[in-house]
């Protein structure tokens, strides 16, 4: 079990949160008329990285508020938290 | 020559000391190019191998291997056999893999030990049910075995089950599939290995795939690896969780996520549990294999990750539920817990098929349930790698699919409960 | 007497005073307060306890640990309470013990299975994947099930396991893995300067090594004198625990570590409200592995006979339970471990009949002392060979020549004992499991821990300390408690402890031992439990498998109970020298968790029967089990299905019920739809954005259907949204779907419109949700409304006020889930019990009912009332479900919206929601039949559909179904067929409502 370091809470263990699965995917407008490949890249295409990996958490059971976690996935160490909208 | 297996053989091992057995597959070298390379030794990859070398006289083919084969999802699954999906498609696909299991053993004299001894699919309420028998259906039209059975028949067929109506989420039915069980998941890696091999096929362990190499024209042209640059015109990926890595070396995205799923078994005790029992509403997975363990599949981790490990609370839901259905395991020991790698797609239904880079192809996306696909998966890859097209099985199967709203959504149809 | 082969004195683990009667395969035995099966079976002169797994060969104790390969048991309270496969040296001594011997039959002296030894040559390892394929379905019909009953160990229970266990979370700075000295040292060392410390130990008295140590002294004391003393000031200390019978097996990330606690298994009467055992996550911020190492057996032929120990566990027996394991001994070693034992054992009355040393050389001071004490020592000496059934009696003697070869005449020595010694191998499981990596030292042969995967030290002999003297482990393991505690934040305070009459030991061997040209003893064992020999090593190689994890799977070889504790450095070292490479070349199988077995008890802990997951009930819910209503769970909640009157079964309410609604009124509880409150002065934005509909129409106080996709287009949920104040709406959600509705939510307003100024609430449990659905629903309500005018006029249909029911401020929503005049009165929930039985009064003089869900679903599938999850799928676009006209035009922006435009959602030929008319109106379709457009189809059939929702409606008489159709909505009139297994039925596809087409009936 995971210890996350909510940037709101502190760091807490990985049952509070909800996983939100990659960071930093831009969503298309519905008005910007998106083409079909780039609607494709922002709702399926993930970079699935071995390494460090930029990802959305919540946390569901604290503060319900979503941040981003930097993560290595080849070990699964933190490197750190931001809030959303930081980098 | 690979000598033939039988019991004859073993009697005459038995009397020359087990002198006159010889390597089931060469240590290849690698060469400096092939007409096809497999990279990803595992079931699907052997397996492509072998067919393309079997059915589409392309035997000088090179299955490269970055750790030994048979080592990742292959050697970490939990074998479960069935084919009782609820689209016309993923139906289809998974019953051309049962068929082949059917005949497997005697296909590459391996004993691969497919066992159909049934695989019990629990409904605990009233939209469960209406799932299965819409699965039942649909199986039923498609010519795929499955069946309802009750509370109590589903006791009789799996005796050790708890049907109490006390449970917190009682026993409501059950979907069966005669036709579903197990199969040994190291002899299919081997016995694949070994039959390639006798075919011509290189098998090179210890051999990561560092680079895909392309041609002025963007045609792929050979791979780089830890033991240098091998040249091949076609190039088939068949690397479970780390497809998704291969394939960005040819600046192929994929919609790939790569979780870790955990699996653990008991230690051996005499038979107790007939047939494979599944429950997806409350994650219980559990069969016992013939060495006598029982052998629990957990669920995925919620989180992408590479490292072969998991979080021990996704094991604990998986015991809690096990013990809940079968109550006198609880004094049964963990022996042994693991993590494989698993790559997963937005609609839970594989990839087969060509990429946008001309000569490279995918074999993908199998999520957790890739090793009863095996033979299937193996044969479409390499008709589709032999062909530059795909076969019918698997022309849905498209990285296209997603793009286009062609979804074949096997986790979505099971839908949540309302 | 507990057992001729108990010494007169000594054995600290005992209490003398205190004879305890057990029973072993029926036999009844004595054994002494503090014995373990293992040294009370010894203590009475008994060896042959178990049958190995293969070749069913006898077997006895050869550990005095849970390393043990050989003697395990299944230990039985009553037909629930029935353990197997515990190693007889963990099973503590209680009063009426009743253990029994696996894996043989009739008996353990006579087991007919030992016909597999007789066989062997033909059984190698792998066999099985070379036979067995003839025919073709004769493995799953003839051969898996006799393998299966052969296989496994003991048996399991049967019933259900009436004990209770527990699990805990700990927090510590640093946690230590280990009581015996290092453990120790370190956790006094911690202790001393106040950092929290959690220290564990797998042994029911904590000590280790210490335990069987008759000769050093500490601080000037006798070892066990300084272990009691140590002991004190840590039970003592306020920042320390101590947890005994704990096992630590596993090193999860970031830094937790899995302990397992046993806590009655040595009790003769446990108590029943007592956890058996007791999971423990511990999140550490230093982790100190003090684990030990564990003796090697050596690898010869018939070395697994009942009555060859590993020496250093005949030391244990010896000083620790006053236990002889024989009488006229023979040794065989190639540590100087070994001879403490030899000295030892001789003191205490055995006959070391030979001592024999692998080791061309050895010198030391224990070798003098052995010297000194009388005793011959046979060096560069081998052993070819053992004798003996269930009992070893002569062991086969042989020098080693210059070649490394077994030459010369074997000395065949008649002993009734065989203690081996291969010297130890570091327990790095658990640093191996946190990722730590592993170096080989190349003088002693082990691997021992290099770099650390996370905050984790390793002290004594499983940092590579085996057989050194106390003075270093100690002051390895001080140094490492204090480091670790000043990375927590402590002062260094230094921790000094004196050791005298210290020596150190040093030695060992790995693999085959010295062998003739051509040898002939037998099987040389490997792993002992699953029966893997030398042989069958060098027999995966010539099988061409060369990775360490390809040749463990084709021989088995550390996949046996024990996870290879005591084999897997030799079957690596003979691996190795087969294939003709360095044993760091060839590697070690990964680690994996559990260290030791773990009870699926302790991990499923408290979940089970009620706290298995929780349930959810409504305020109602009391009301409706005394009517005696039949309840289904849906998601958490438990809902009434229906409410049977007078021996009804189902169908029958459920026909009362629908038509009492029809032609009165019915109640009904709707609590369970989720409720989201959403508010703020961008509320109407937001739902734009998030919703299909267009919400800038939707006046206060009015009501609108609302759909929600995700962004792939599909219908994620549904349900009615009232707009009760200008920046404020309640949005009702699907019983299931209201948390992911929420986080749907949540997700979109945190990171894709943040500047949006909205509040999301969930207020799914703040409301009861009373529904009054029929005809003489304005009847029932009037007379308890006050501040509200239910007439059509002032309150029609998708209206909502407020209003006091009962007195309670509710919410009143003109809302129809059945297509007849309706309200959903909502009330602070914990009113709802109380209005609930108020409107039932004032409906009983209009004939009204409760009805349950099922009832709801006839009504509403009458009506064509979709049910997002019954007739849609997470495949489904608003249009596939009928529902299209929901969808806002000319909107900017909805969530999904792009999606929809993909032209595969757009075919006319996607699955539609129609209605379906059975020609025989009595046939009610199964729910999820699949349809043909044309009949008499063989698999696998062209299918165009299938049915969502089915049954009789006892209001119109006939039955009714709900289908998906691809192109259904143009192909209304048409004839299709519905195939399944009982035959083929006919059907006429008709518009998705069969009552009340215009909806008159909503407007009363």
């Amino acid at each position: 079990m995971l210890v996350i370091p909510c940037p709101y809470c502190g760091p807490r263990p990985e049952l509070e949160f909800s996983y939100g699965g990659q960071a930093h995917v831009a969503r298309p407008t519905a008005a910007s008329n998106p083409s079909p490949a780039d609607w494709n890249a922002f709702q399926y295409e993930r970079a699935n990285i071995k390494g460090l990996h930029a990802e959305r958490w919540r946390h569901i059971h604290g503060c319900a508020r979503f941040f981003n976690v930097i993560r290595d996935t080849t070990t699964d160490e933190i490197v750190r938290s931001y809030r959303s909208g930081e980098k | 020559m690979t000598s033939r297996f039988s019991g004859w053989s073993l009697l005459l091992g038995g009397l020359s000391g087990q002198r006159r057995w010889s390597e089931q597959w060469r240590a290849a070298e690698p060469k400096r190019g092939y007409d096809a390379i497999i990279v990803g030794g595992g079931g699907h990859g052997l397996g492509a191998a072998y067919y393309l070398a079997k059915e589409h006289g392309i035997r000088n083919v090179a299955v490269l291997e970055k750790g030994w084969i048979g080592g990742g999802n292959t050697g970490r699954n939990t074998t479960i056999i069935r084919s009782n999906y609820l689209f016309a498609e993923s139906s289809a696909l998974y019953d051309h893999a049962v068929k082949l299991w059917e005949t497997l053993s005697q296909e590459l004299n391996y004993n691969v030990m497919y066992s159909p001894r049934g695989v019990l699919m629990l409904a605990h309420n009233v939209h469960d049910e209406q799932v299965a028998k819409r699965h039942i259906h649909a199986n039923y039209a498609n010519g795929v075995d499955n069946e309802w059975l009750t509370p109590q028949q589903a006791k009789e067929f799996c005796p050790p089950l708890n049907i109490s109506s006390e449970l917190r989420y009682p026993v409501l039915g059950g979907a069966l599939q005669r036709r579903g069980g197990t199969a040994r998941h190291d002899a299919v890696a081997w016995g694949y290995a070994r039959a390639a091999s006798a075919l011509g096929v290189d098998i090179i362990e210890n051999c990561e795939v560092t680079g895909l190499r392309r041609d002025s024209n963007g045609e792929i042209s050979g791979v780089e690896t830890t033991r240098g640059a091998i040249e091949s015109r076609r190039v088939g990926v068949s690397a479970a969780g780390h497809s998704s890595v291969v394939l960005q070396m040819a600046g192929v995205r994929l919609p790939l996520e790569s979780f870790p799923l955990q699996a653990l078994v008991s230690e051996p005790v005499k038979p107790i549990i007939p047939c494979v029992v599944m429950s997806n509403t409350i994650h219980a997975y559990v069969s016992q294999s013939d060495k006598g363990e029982l052998v629990i599949g957990a669920s995925t981790d919620a989180y992408t990750s590479y490292t072969q490990r998991g979080a021990l609370h996704v094991n604990l839901h998986t015991l809690e539920a096990v013990c809940e259905l079968f109550p006198a395991f609880r004094r049964l020991r963990m022996l042994r817990n693991w993590g494989g790698i698993v790559d997963v797609t937005p609609d839970r239904s594989p990839i087969i098929a060509k990429t946008p880079v001309p000569g490279l192809y995918v074999n993908c996306g199998w999520g957790t349930g890739g090793f009863k696909a095996t033979p299937g998966a193996g044969h479409l890859l390499a008709w589709t790698l032999a062909r530059d097209a795909p076969h019918a099985l698997n022309s849905a199967f498209t990285i296209e699919r997603f793009r286009d709203g062609t979804l074949i959504d096997e986790a979505a149809a099971a839908a949540v409960n309302h | 007497m507990s057992g001729h082969y108990r010494t007169a004195s000594g054995g600290i683990d005992l209490e003398r005073s205190r004879p305890i009667r057990f029973e072993f395969d029926g036999q009844a035995y004595q054994g002494l307060q503090g014995d373990t099966l293992a040294s009370a079976l010894l203590a009475n002169g008994v060896h042959l306890v178990g049958r190995s797994f293969k070749y069913h060969r006898p077997r006895g104790i050869m550990a005095a640990g849970p390393e043990d390969p050989n003697a395990l048991v299944t230990v039985r309270r009553d037909a629930a309470r029935s353990t197997p496969n515990l190693s007889a040296a963990q099973v503590e001594l209680y009063e009426g013990l009743v253990a029994h011997s696996q894996n043989r039959w009739p008996s353990l002296r006579f087991d007919v299975g030992r016909i597999n030894d007789l066989l062997s040559r033909f059984i190698p390892s792998g066999f099985y994947y070379k036979t067995f394929m003839w025919p073709r379905t004769a493995w799953h019909s003839l051969y898996e099930p006799r393998i299966r009953a052969a296989a496994g160990l003991g048996v399991a229970a049967t019933e259900a396991d009436p004990d209770v266990y527990a699990q805990r979370y700990g927090h510590c700075e640093v946690l230590i893995v280990g009581a015996g000295p290092a453990g120790l040292a370190a956790a006094l060392t911690a202790a001393r300067r106040g950092a929290r410390v959690l220290l564990c130990d797998e042994q029911a008295l904590p000590g280790g090594s210490l335990r069987a140590d008759t000769g050093t002294r500490i601080d000037g004391k006798a070892a066990t004198d300084w272990l009691r003393e140590t002991m004190l000031e840590l039970a003592q200390a306020q920042n320390v625990t101590v947890l005994t019978r704990t096992t630590a097996f596993g090193y999860l990330p970031h830094n937790m570590v899995c302990l397992s606690e046993r806590l009655t298994d040595h009790l003769a009467s446990p108590p029943a409200s007592k956890p058996r055992e007791r999971l423990w996550q511990v999140r550490a911020r230093q982790v100190i592995f003090a684990t030990g190492a564990i003796e090697r057996p050596l690898v010869f032929p018939g070395n697994d006979r009942p009555g060859i120990l590993l020496a250093g566990a005949a030391r244990s027996f010896l000083n620790r339970f006053g236990v002889l394991p024989g009488r006229r001994v023979v040794i065989l070693t190639a540590h100087d471990e070994a001879y403490r034992t030899a000295l030892e054992l001789q003191a205490a009355g055995a006959q070391i009949v030979a001592l024999a040393d692998l080791r061309a050389r050895a010198s030391g001071p224990l070798i003098d002392a052995a010297r000194g004490a009388g005793l011959a020592i046979r060096r560069n000496t081998t052993a070819v060979g053992t004798r003996g059934n269930l009992r070893v009696c002569a062991v086969g003697l042989a020098a080693v020549d210059a070649d490394g070869a077994a030459a010369g005449d074997t000395d065949w020595v008649s002993c009734d004992t065989l203690l081996m010694s291969g010297g130890y191998t570091p327990s790095v499981h658990l640093h191996s499991q946190g990722r730590g990596k592993l170096r080989w030292e190349e003088t002693a042969q082990v691997f021992v821990p290099a770099e650390a995967g996370q905050s984790c030290r390793s002290v004594g002999a499983c940092k590579g300390l085996t057989g050194a003297a106390l003075a270093a482990v100690f002051n390895q393991a001080a140094t490492a408690a204090r480091d670790a505690t000043t990375e927590c934040g402590f002062e260094a305070l230094p921790v000094t402890i004196a050791v005298s009459d210290d020596t150190s030991a040093g030695g060992g061997w790995l693999g085959t031992l010295p062998q003739a040209a051509r040898p002939r003893g037998g099987k040389a064992f490997v792993d002992w439990q699953n029966d893997v020999t030398a042989a069958d090593l060098g027999l995966a190689v010539r099988e061409g498998f060369r990775s360490i994890e390809h040749i463990k799977r084709y021989t088995t070889t550390g996949m046996a109970t024990d996870q290879g504790k005591t084999s897997n450095l030799n079957a690596l070292a003979i691996a190795a020298r087969q294939l003709g490479r360095t044993i760091p070349e060839v590697g070690l199988t990964t680690f994996r968790m559990p260290y030791l077995p773990v009870g699926f008890g302790g991990l499923a802990g408290y979940a089970r029967g009620e706290l298995f997951a929780p349930l959810r009930k409504t305020p109602m819910y009391g009301w409706a089990a005394a009517r005696g209503a039949v309840f289904e769970p849906v998601s958490m909640w438990q809902r009434a299905r229906y409410f049977p009157e007078r021996g009804e079964d189902m169908h029958q309410a459920v026909a009362r019920e629908c038509q009492v609604v029809r032609r009165s009124c019915g109640i009904f509880d709707a609590t369970t739809l989720g409720k989201i409150e959403v508010a703020g002065p961008d509320a109407i934005e937001f739902m734009n954005r998030m919703y299909v509909n267009n919400w800038n129409s939707l006046a206060v106080g009015r009501c609108r259907y609302g759909i929600l996709l995700r962004d792939d287009g599909f219908v994620f949920d549904d349900g009615v949204v009232a707009r009760t104040a200008e920046d404020r709406l309640h949005v009702t959600t699907t019983t299931g779907g209201a948390p992911r509705v929420l986080g749907l939510m949540e997700d979109y307003l945190q990171t894709e419109w943040p500047q949006l100024k909205v509040w999301l609430t969930s207020t799914t449990e703040q409301w009861a949700v009373i529904a009054v659905q029929g005809p003489r629903a304005r009847d029932v309500l009037e007379p308890l409304v006050e501040q509200a005018d239910l007439s059509a006029a002032s309150l029609p249909h998708m209206a909502m006020t407020r209003a006091l029911v009962c007195g309670v401020p509710a919410m009143i929503f003109r809302v129809s889930f059945t297509g007849e005049l309706g309200y959903e009165i909502n009330v602070p929930a914990d009113y709802g019990a109380e209005v609930w039985r108020a409107v039932w009064e004032s409906g009983q003089a209009h004939g009204m009912c409760a009805y349950g869900t099922e009832s709801m679903h006839v009504l509403r599938a009458e009506k064509g009332y979709i049910i997002v999850g019954q007739d849609t799928d997470g495949t489904m676009t608003p249009d596939d479900a009928g529902v299209g006209w929901a969808v806002g035009k000319s909107k900017s922006e909805f969530v999904g919206m792009v999606s929809l435009r993909k032209r595969a959602l757009q075919d006319p030929n996607r699955k539609q929601l129609v209605g379906l008319l059975t020609a025989d109106p009595r046939h009610v379709l199964e729910e999820g039949s699949q349809i043909a457009a044309t009949p008499g189809q063989r698999p696998p059939m062209q299918l165009v559909g299938h049915v969502t929702s089915s049954y009789y409606s006892s209001v119109l008489r006939r039955s009714i179904a709900l289908a998906v159709v691809n192109g259904g909505r143009s192909r209304m009139g048409e004839t299709l067929y519905v195939p399944t297994p009982a035959g083929e039925s006919a059907v006429t596809v008709t518009q998705p409502v069969f009552y009340d087409s215009k909806g008159e009936r909503l407007n009363g």
